[in-house]
């Protein structure tokens, strides 16, 4: 009695079960339509100051006349910049402007591309990577994020009360072998650990610039252990050519 | 984005080639089928075809009658091949090919109802579906869904979606564009038609895609209205329920609804229009196909202003008491009320204005007893200028070149005219030209958005005396070309000086006809009109202008729908007798002393000749409200009681009245073509009136003066709601 009633449940929930299983959709945090807010809106205005506006004029010069277009980008990332590593509507509105094209196709470009913040954003952008190879590599972002998690007391997406500095996940900066990497603002910080993760805060709160580049002492990307090729100098010009060459 | 890059170049095309243009431009040529290359052989599912090369896939599998399903493939708008939707197998290529955007190669062998095939689409489907909301029962695109109908023929028949909770569909929020285009966003599938659309034919570019992946989503990013002339057309393209009409919003389904084909007259141009019907009232406007006029397009007005056909209605025919309040009564006393009034009057002391909406029947019949009655009075509110050669000639009053013709013109002056709202649709082909043609476009008038760019020659009066003198820098632009146009805004005609304008523009456009030795056929010269009705009435021999009544103030003034005020009760002696028949109660009504219900252009048939001179009938889709009827019979009905019974009882004999005066108002659909711009030119020379110096100005400048402009549109909340939108949005 009691297994035949087991037994059509379990057959029932098999029939419910399908071997097929959807995952969530992984959503964005960000917002793709603009809100109006005190400090964001297109009631403020902006203008680039005089010496952004040279380069722009430089870069825009890049281009033939009537495909003033391609600057576009350039001139959003001298607008960031200038307003304090965000882009204010107010920024891509002038910017529309100067390139004499209509506002929603600089919406377009600045929403499609995860390095524009079109909110406020902290003063260092601490960005970790954590695609698979950070993820295994060193002591695993996983770890390093844990350490920023509470060295900033904040969490991921967030900015400290300060505006000093802003957390965020990323996908693969491009220095896998010096996993795990964090970037902050245009410096890559690689071959981290926890203690580095202190000490480069730290040196960032005291004002000062923490040297970029790998932690554990190596040269850029050379291997962890040591050269393991091309360990004497290079041969001079001319070298296995033919001597009547 | 990759599309929308492609895209946006369209703006720099005055400067440099772009491939967009291009494209578009190629696949212009080789739907006209003017190619010289030799054709191109393919297979389609085993049956040659031979296409022109630059033809794409699909386009080739539909010339042998195989219809690819698609979402954001659209015949005018720039390919952009991002839905998947038409997916084909070709022979030899490792992967199923996207028709839309695949040329045709030579020995190519299509299948499209192969097992790669239907697999890929069944995918593509899925993969549609996962993020689109199973909402069809409070959609109001039900039963007119690409979505739903490609869903039904090529989508699996069982779901593999288990998400019940609705975890896992992507949400998106609505936006507000304005108040005609409603937005469910979730339902959008990104096809990018609208945003094309925006961008191409409206040229207003405000729609985008903004985010990216599943994220991406269509709308405007800042809160704002689309403020477009032609922002309905959106609603059509959409294929799914994203966006769909506000005012019908949950009205009817498609297949409740009675279709009939008719014609538009909220402008001049006689769109041709589907009015769907239910429970005797009108719900809705779609535009019907007609190549050569509005393509598949419609403009805002005569698409939206259809809920002032229920508004403001005059139900049954009125006499004023003697407390001076218009009472409603029965026909005859309403008839015998104007007989009293006709007895003793002579007939010159009669006099009949005619509205915009007059219909030619109506027209000719009011014609016919007024002209028994002993009176030549007959005039229409629109002026245009009768100096010269005047309304004797029809290649005076007639946009000569056609519409379909800016298509081959060159170089476009437009003296004193907005067409973006006088004509959006003529406006829309001026932009097509000028995106895929390289047209050169001049304005003389104030500087507007016209969504093309234009030479501004100014707005002074005395560049068109330049011009006609062949000292203007412009005049080399023109006789750089054998095919130009100049279109002339009926509105700037009206001036004092109408006839001077006019003459100049007939000795500038005859110059350019003899000097550039272009094809005979090639007219130069175009009026634009603005109502539907005055072509007809110009055929028909009726006076453009009041000034007839003005000048010999009548006892008896018959108003036939004229609505516009040129004529108020000031001009007027105080003891004249004013019947107004129209439909709406509107400035004519007010200012009657006998009302005469008449029919809306949706309750009648009825015959109307556009600007180009192509005449076209509308159809009965509802009868008319209360007592009204249709107008040639309410004239007809008086014409007995005041004893000069008009000869003719139905409509086949009024058309054959018709006939007898201008036989092309009874070859429907076909454009009278008119000459003797060499006559009227000669003729133009004795104008005595001299150019004022005032600035030649349209009256429509902007958004806000394009949706009320007749008595119709004056009634439509839509009409109203749209005013208040974009009044609030210029305030911004």
């Amino acid at each position: 009695m009691l297994s035949s009633a087991v037994k059509f449940a379990v057959s029932a929930t098999s029939r419910t079960i399908r071997c097929l299983h959807g995952s969530a959709a992984v959503c964005s945090d960000k917002l793709f339509v603009h809100r109006d807010t005190p400090e964001n809106n297109a009631s403020l205005t902006f203008e680039f100051s005089a010496e952004n506006k040279k380069r722009a004029d430089l870069i825009i010069g890049h281009y033939p006349k009537g495909h003033q277009a391609a600057a576009t980008i350039p001139l959003l990332d001298i607008a960031q910049r200038q307003s304090g590593g965000w882009l204010p509507i107010s920024a891509m509105n002038y910017v529309a402007d100067l390139l004499k094209m209509p506002r929603i196709r600089i919406y377009e470009v600045a929403t499609f591309y995860t390095m524009f913040n079109r909110e406020p954003v902290g003063k260092y952008r601490v960005q970790v990577c954590s695609t698979t190879p950070c993820v295994l590599g060193g002591c695993g972002c996983g770890v390093i994020i844990d350490a920023l998690k509470q060295k900033l007391g904040i969490n991921v997406g967030e900015t400290t009360k300060d505006k000093m500095f802003s957390l965020g996940e990323v996908e693969c900066l491009g220095a896998c072998v010096n996993a795990p990497v964090v970037s902050i603002n245009d410096s890559y910080y690689e071959d981290l650990t926890p203690k580095d993760i202190d000490v480069i805060i730290d040196e960032l709160k005291a004002g000062k610039v923490p040297k970029a580049g790998p932690r554990s002492g190596r040269f850029t990307a050379e291997p962890a252990s040591g050269l393991t090729t091309l360990t004497e100098p290079p041969k001079p010009a001319g070298f296995g050519v033919r001597k009547d060459l | 984005m990759a599309t929308l890059l492609k895209i946006w170049p369209l703006m720099g095309r005055r400067i440099l080639g772009n491939p967009a243009a291009c494209l578009a431009c190629k696949s212009a040529r080789t739907a006209s089928g003017s190619s010289d290359q030799p054709e191109v052989e393919l297979f389609v599912n085993d049956i040659p075809v031979s296409v022109p090369p630059g033809t794409t896939v699909l386009q080739a599998c539909a010339e042998v009658g195989v219809q690819i399903p698609r979402f954001c493939y659209h015949d005018r708008l720039s390919i952009a091949g991002n839905c998947r939707m038409c997916l084909v197998e070709v022979e030899k290529s490792a992967k199923p090919v996207a028709s839309c955007a695949m040329p045709v190669m030579k020995g190519m062998r299509v299948k499209t109802d192969s097992e790669i095939a239907r697999k890929a689409r069944e995918g593509v489907m899925e993969f549609l579906l996962m993020n689109h909301p199973l909402d069809c029962p409070i959609c109001d695109q039900g039963g007119e869904c690409d979505l739903q109908d490609q869903s039904m023929v090529f989508g699996s028949d069982r779901s593999r979606f288990v998400d019940m909770d609705h975890e896992g569909k992507r949400a998106v929020e609505d936006k507000d564009i304005g108040p005609l285009v409603k937005t469910i966003m979730t339902r959008c599938i990104q096809c990018t038609r609208c945003v094309r659309f925006a961008n191409e034919i409206a040229g207003v570019e405000e729609i985008g895609t903004t985010g990216r992946g599943s994220d991406m989503q269509i709308g405007t990013y800042v809160e704002k209205l689309f403020g477009s002339e032609l922002s309905g057309n959106i609603i059509d393209i959409c294929p799914v329920g994203a966006l769909t009409s506000k005012p019908y919003a949950f009205t009817a389904r498609p297949w409740e609804n009675r279709k009939t084909e008719s014609i538009d007259v909220m402008d001049a141009l006689g769109s041709n229009i589907i009015v769907a019907t239910r429970e005797g009232s009108v719900i809705r406007i779609l535009p019907r196909l007609h190549e050569d006029i509005n393509e598949e397009w419609l403009s805002d007005r005569s698409r939206f202003a259809y809920d002032g056909l229920k508004r403001q209605r005059l139900v049954s025919p009125m006499v004023k008491d003697a407390s001076g309040t218009l009472v409603s009564c029965e026909w005859e006393d309403a008839f015998f009320t104007i007989l009293d009034r006709l007895t003793g009057v002579t007939g010159s002391e009669i006099a009949a204005i005619a509205g915009g909406h007059a219909d030619a029947e109506s027209l000719i019949v009011l014609k016919d007893l007024l002209n028994r009655l002993g009176s030549e009075a007959l005039c229409t509110e629109e002026i245009f200028p009768m100096d010269a050669a005047g309304t004797d000639l029809r290649s005076n009053y007639l946009l000569n070149t056609q519409i379909s013709g800016i298509e081959e013109a060159e170089v476009v002056l437009l003296v004193g005219t907005n067409p973006r709202y006088e004509a959006p649709l003529l406006n829309a082909r001026i932009r097509k030209s000028w995106l895929h043609n390289d047209l050169t476009v001049g304005v003389i008038g104030p500087q507007l958005d016209l969504t093309y760019e234009y030479d501004h020659l100014g707005d002074s009066t005395k560049v068109l005396q330049e011009l006609a003198a062949g000292t203007h820098p412009f005049n080399k632009v023109l006789s750089s070309t054998k095919r130009a146009m100049i279109i002339v805004g009926s509105a700037v005609l009206q001036r004092a000086d109408g006839g001077a304008i006019h003459a100049a523009m007939s000795t500038l456009a005859q110059n350019h006809r003899v000097k550039s030795g272009c094809d005979e056929s090639w007219r130069v010269l175009n009026v634009l009109q603005r109502v539907a009705s005055q072509v007809a009435a110009l055929d028909l021999g009726y006076k453009a202008g009041v000034q007839v009544v003005r000048d010999n103030p009548p006892k008896v003034l018959y108003l036939l729908g004229a609505d516009e005020q040129t004529v108020t009760k000031a001009d007027l002696p105080s003891d004249c007798f004013v019947v107004y028949q129209g439909c709406h109660g509107d400035a004519g009504a007010s200012m009657a002393d006998v009302v005469l219900p008449g029919a809306a252009y949706t309750e009648k048939v009825g015959t109307y000749v556009n600007t180009e001179g192509r005449a076209q009938q509308t159809q009965v889709a509802v009868t008319p409200p209360g007592m009204a009827r249709e107008d040639w019979k309410i004239i007809r009905a008086l014409s007995e009681i005041v004893g000069q019974t008009l000869p003719y009882d139905n409509l086949n004999e009024v058309r054959r009245r018709l006939a007898q005066m201008s036989p092309n108002l009874t070859r429907y659909g076909d454009v009278e073509e008119a000459n003797y711009f060499k006559q009227a030119e000669e003729l133009a020379k004795s104008v005595k009136s001299s150019l004022a110096s005032d600035a030649l100005t349209p009256p429509q400048l902007s958004l806000k003066d394009f949706y009320m402009v007749d008595s119709i549109s004056r009634a439509s909340q839509t009409m109203a709601h749209c005013v208040a939108a974009v009044t609030k949005a210029e305030a911004k």
